[in-house]
């Protein structure tokens, strides 16, 4: 009998229940959306934070320790004394958190002077350099990925593997402007151990110091050098998981971990994990988050999801009152009937239980069709802010249940004590006098 | 035996006295009728024997029980076991069939059994109509479907508030012949009505004035009446 009176008001009270399931479904809807997009979000935010450069810098450890110790760097933050090997670099993709590696490229710099007697800072690095890894695989490696916001002005970006770019340079803007170069013109460089004949393949505006220096292979900085084989730095961008307490206890020390967290610790793609783990892969180094870009993350992290979780709260609590006042106006609408069913022997909680079977079940269909538009919704806003899909999580389903549940029958709460409070005496006869 | 009966019954509204020291006793399967105008306290004393309101003062026994002392819950209780209700208004479930909207009352009575809320339909001549809505019946025939609602728990009381107000002649007719079947098969019914054709058919007329009991009128005919009625039936 029940299932024939839930049946009848769904059936023959469609109109209104499926204005009661519309507004379920669209919060229902946001709920999904906001909160995929917020599960989703960290990569995504992360991702896009990696365009703007490296968050890794692994140095030498004798450089790194004596600069923390006395504070002495020479201009480009490193002491010239210490370098890797660069046939190590490549290990940076060996390492447990290698899909999380987006790029990385090694850097020796030098001071040189050009043809009119002025002085230049030539950065020796990889463009795009092909690696071939002992797992098999191959990447390619360099600036021309980690430095996407730089503007080629002329020419164009050194490609390794085209024959006589062992000879070419990327000259900032400003100096071009100086030196009066331009894509295409010959530039003597003369180094420590002599002097070098290159070609300007780009001039590039990348709105900063690097405007007044040279970006050069790193083979041809090594050879100005002298110190071939070597690299006094390596920049890395990573895929990272925003820092919590554990991380950053771990980053502290890791050996002060019990070993339950530093398992958590060491299979999650924190930034302190992945310098753990690539300073295990290069002996000798040391990597570091650069703070700035970390923290940026984290704060942006921060606000993107509380943002989201006020859109949820503030959606969830719209579609609330919109239940309330629904399930409200249909309560008064039915109150002869339900004073009826009072009258003729029906305890409050049968009466309140058939109704909130209805409404449940009428948030059963919203919150379903509100799942799926929720779906559609975190996909126009992956694409539109992060050109990109949204991955639905599984989680969110449990979630979405639970919340709008608890939505329903909040929003039904005024409504089932105006059911709880009905005399049939008054609703069947007008008034009890 | 006495079914009912309403000891001092008072039910005061502030200033109001809806009911002033009412005395009344029904007897096991008497017909009788409440009459009286509007203001009266007609529709008080029927929530009161209708367990749908309480008195302020005084003792309302039904089957020896002061169901004045009751909680809700137990009066919603006796209302189902004891009480078949019908209304001037016919109350129905809008989005039920006639007779899921009997079958309703046997689902808080007891167990739906939709074969005996057919018999029950038939019994008020309405088996034919059995599967039509509320809105697809007339007047006439939503009484009858609340009249064989009342009857399908086998109430020991019916109690019908002006159940022939709304209705015209023939449909009164045929609820007053209803009336007169279950009084034969020993129902007890009250029916509160100001219609002085309808307190004609009970055996007994309380008449109330001013929330108290004005006089009690017999009906001298009532037993040539019910063997016209069965002659007629039979015929």
């Amino acid at each position: 009998m029940l299932f024939r009176m839930i049946k009848g008001v769904l059936i023959r009270q469609w109109s209104k229940m499926l204005l009661i399931a519309f507004t379920i479904a669209l919060g229902a809807s946001l709920a999904t959306s906001m909160i995929n997009v917020m599960l989703d979000v960290g990569d995504k935010v992360s991702q896009e934070l990696k365009t703007y450069g490296a968050n890794i810098v692994v140095k030498p450890r004798d450089a790194s320790l004596m600069a923390d110790l006395y504070d002495v760097e020479d201009e480009n933050g490193t002491l010239s004394a210490a370098y890797l090997p660069e046939e190590e670099v490549g290990r940076i993709k060996t390492i447990f958190w290698t899909y999380n590696i987006v790029d990385f490229a090694p850097f020796l710099d030098t001071t040189v002077t050009l043809p009119s007697g002025a002085t230049a800072t030539v950065q020796g690095t990889w463009f795009n350099h092909h690696l071939d890894l002992p797992t098999g695989e191959s990447v390619d490696a360099g600036v021309a990925g980690m430095r996407s916001w730089w503007d080629v002005t002329d020419g164009a970006w050194i490609d390794e593997q085209t024959p006589g770019a062992e000879n070419s340079v990327m000259v900032g803007t400003e100096l071009a402007t100086r030196e009066n170069l331009k894509a295409g013109d010959m530039l003597k460089l003369s180094g420590t151990t002599g002097d070098r004949e290159v070609t300007v393949a780009g001039i590039y505006d990348a709105g900063g110091d690097e405007d007044s220096q040279i970006y050069a292979p790193l083979g041809l900085v090594q050879a100005l050098t002298g110190r071939e084989g070597k690299v006094a730095s390596i920049e890395v961008s990573a895929l990272t998981t925003p820092d919590n307490d554990l991380a950053r206890r771990a980053a502290q020390n890791p050996k002060s971990l019990s070993q339950r967290d530093y398992d958590t610790w060491y299979c999650t793609a924190y930034v302190s994990a992945i310098c753990y783990q690539i300073t295990e892969v290069i002996p000798g180094s040391v990597a570091s988050a650069v703070r700035q870009v970390a923290d940026s993350e984290g704060a942006i992290l921060d606000k993107t999801q509380l943002l989201m979780i006020l859109i949820t709260v503030l959606s969830l609590i719209g579609s609330a009152l919109g239940i309330s006042n629904l399930v409200t106006a249909s309560v008064m609408e039915r109150s002869q009937e339900i004073g009826l069913l009072k009258a003729i022997g029906a305890h409050d909680r049968a009466i309140t239980g058939a109704f909130m079977a209805e409404i449940l079940i009428t948030a059963l269909v919203g919150g379903v069709a509100g799942y799926f538009m929720g779906f559609g919704f975190a996909q126009l806003i992956g694409q539109g802010v992060f050109s990109s899909a949204i991955e639905m999580k599984p989680l969110v389903i449990p979630i979405v249940a639970v919340l709008i549940a608890l939505v329903t029958i909040a929003g039904s709460m005024p409504a089932i004590r105006m059911v709880l409070r009905l005399d049939p005496a008054e609703v069947l006869h007008g008034s009890k006098a | 035996m006495s079914l009912l009966e309403l000891k001092n019954i008072s039910k005061i509204y502030g200033e109001l006295k809806a009911l002033d020291n009412v005395n009344i006793h029904v007897d096991q399967g008497e017909w009788v009728a409440i009459m009286g105008p509007s203001g009266s306290g007609k529709s008080t004393m029927m929530n009161i024997i209708g367990c749908m309101d309480k008195p302020t003062l005084g003792e309302v026994l039904l089957d020896g029980v002061d169901i004045a002392k009751e909680s809700s819950k137990k009066l919603t209780d006796i209302r189902r076991d004891k009480i078949g209700l019908i209304f001037q208004q016919f109350h129905m479930v809008n989005y039920l069939t006639a007779v899921e909207n009997v079958m309703v009352s046997q689902y808080y009575h007891s167990m739906p059994d939709e074969k005996e809320a057919l018999d029950a339909l038939g019994r008020v001549g309405l088996r034919e109509r059995a599967h039509h809505l509320p809105s697809q019946l007339s007047g006439g025939e939503q009484q009858r479907v609340c009249v064989a609602r009342a009857l399908i728990n086998h109430p020991e009381l019916i109690l019908a508030d002006e159940p022939t107000g709304n209705l015209d002649e023939a449909n009164e007719n045929i609820v007053l012949d209803l009336f007169a079947q279950l009084h034969a098969e020993g129902t007890t019914l009250i029916v509160v009505t100001h219609d002085p054709e309808v307190a004609d058919a009970a055996q007994r007329t309380i008449v109330l004035e001013h929330g108290k009991v004005a006089r009690e009128v017999i009906n001298e005919n009532f037993e040539a009446q019910q063997k016209e009625w069965l002659a007629r039936l039979k015929g």
